[in-house]
């Protein structure tokens, strides 16, 4: 561990927070590119996993170890909607034969 | 050497996840991602927090990951699907994309990060430490969060509850 305790003192916390904010848009970006639903659900995974990023690089920069409990919460939140989403999905499927968000456009109205 | 470590480990991260979201199918989506984690977590022991990086792993790579490539293969989707909006929605996803992290790059040039104390801590995120804040200062919303679980698994059992019966 002697290598990682030395590993903030090459490294500001502002390259953690550029990487996080990176891939929070490349989760936006597939979002908002994508209209298969399984890939839409992997993009907000990214989203809450770049926030986690986030959470830790602040930890280690405040040197308090209460941001990281943050992060298991994140990941139940993450655990719980992955659960529900895909039996969601898995009743579109059965239910409109694809994986395609505009197969719900009936929602719009 | 931390340097290259943190820049390699970026690169492999942020490579793999635009990947992720280019792919056709959405299977290779999927290991994508996966690639992705494995990339974070390895960040997170750069930052010292062994516990949450093995926990990560544990989580994502060894249960939600696993999840999508189980209903992945229960739907049988053999045909790649290639699902993605016209090239005019795609133009204006990416330069939405863009816009959005230009935003946040300017509100980090605003911001002006506090340097941090040099008294480090290196057992900041070993299993003790973060027993002890979370069955300590966080006990009540640790315990809220088995009634989330709990709600989340009843909300699946009936949403295939309901197909049964029809």
């Amino acid at each position: 561990m002697i290598q990682s305790t030395s590993a903030f003192q090459h490294l500001s916390i502002n390259h953690f927070v550029i990487l996080s904010f990176i891939l929070f848009s490349i989760g936006v970006l597939g979002v908002l590119t994508r209209r298969n639903l399984i890939v839409v659900f992997l993009s907000i995974e990214l989203m809450l996993n770049s926030v986690n990023i986030l959470a830790v690089a602040f930890s280690k920069h405040h040197n308090d170890p209460s941001a990281q409990t943050f992060v298991f919460f994140i990941m139940i939140v993450a655990a719980a909607e992955v659960a529900v989403g895909l039996a969601m999905l898995v009743m579109i499927y059965k239910n409109t034969r694809s994986l395609d968000i505009n197969a719900l456009n009936n929602l719009k109205w | 050497m931390s340097q290259l470590l943190f820049y390699s480990l970026s690169a492999i991260a942020i490579f793999c996840s635009l990947m992720m979201v280019y792919q056709k199918n959405a299977m290779y989506s999927v290991l994508n991602l996966l690639v992705t984690f494995f990339a974070v977590a390895g960040l997170y022991l750069m930052l010292d927090a062994q516990f949450v990086a093995i926990v990560h792993i544990i989580v994502y790579a060894g249960a939600i990951m696993v999840l999508f490539i189980y209903v992945i293969m229960f739907l049988n989707l053999s045909i790649p699907l290639s699902l993605s909006n016209g090239r005019a929605i795609k133009l204006l996803a990416a330069a939405t994309g863009l816009m959005f992290l230009f935003v946040l790059l300017a509100s980090l040039m605003k911001s002006d990060l506090v340097a941090s104390d040099q008294s480090q801590l290196t057992s900041i995120g070993d299993a003790k430490t973060l027993g002890k804040v979370l069955f300590g200062e966080y006990l009540i919303p640790f315990e809220l969060t088995s009634a989330l679980f709990l709600s989340a698994m009843i909300g699946v059992v009936i949403f295939n509850k309901r197909e049964l019966n029809d």
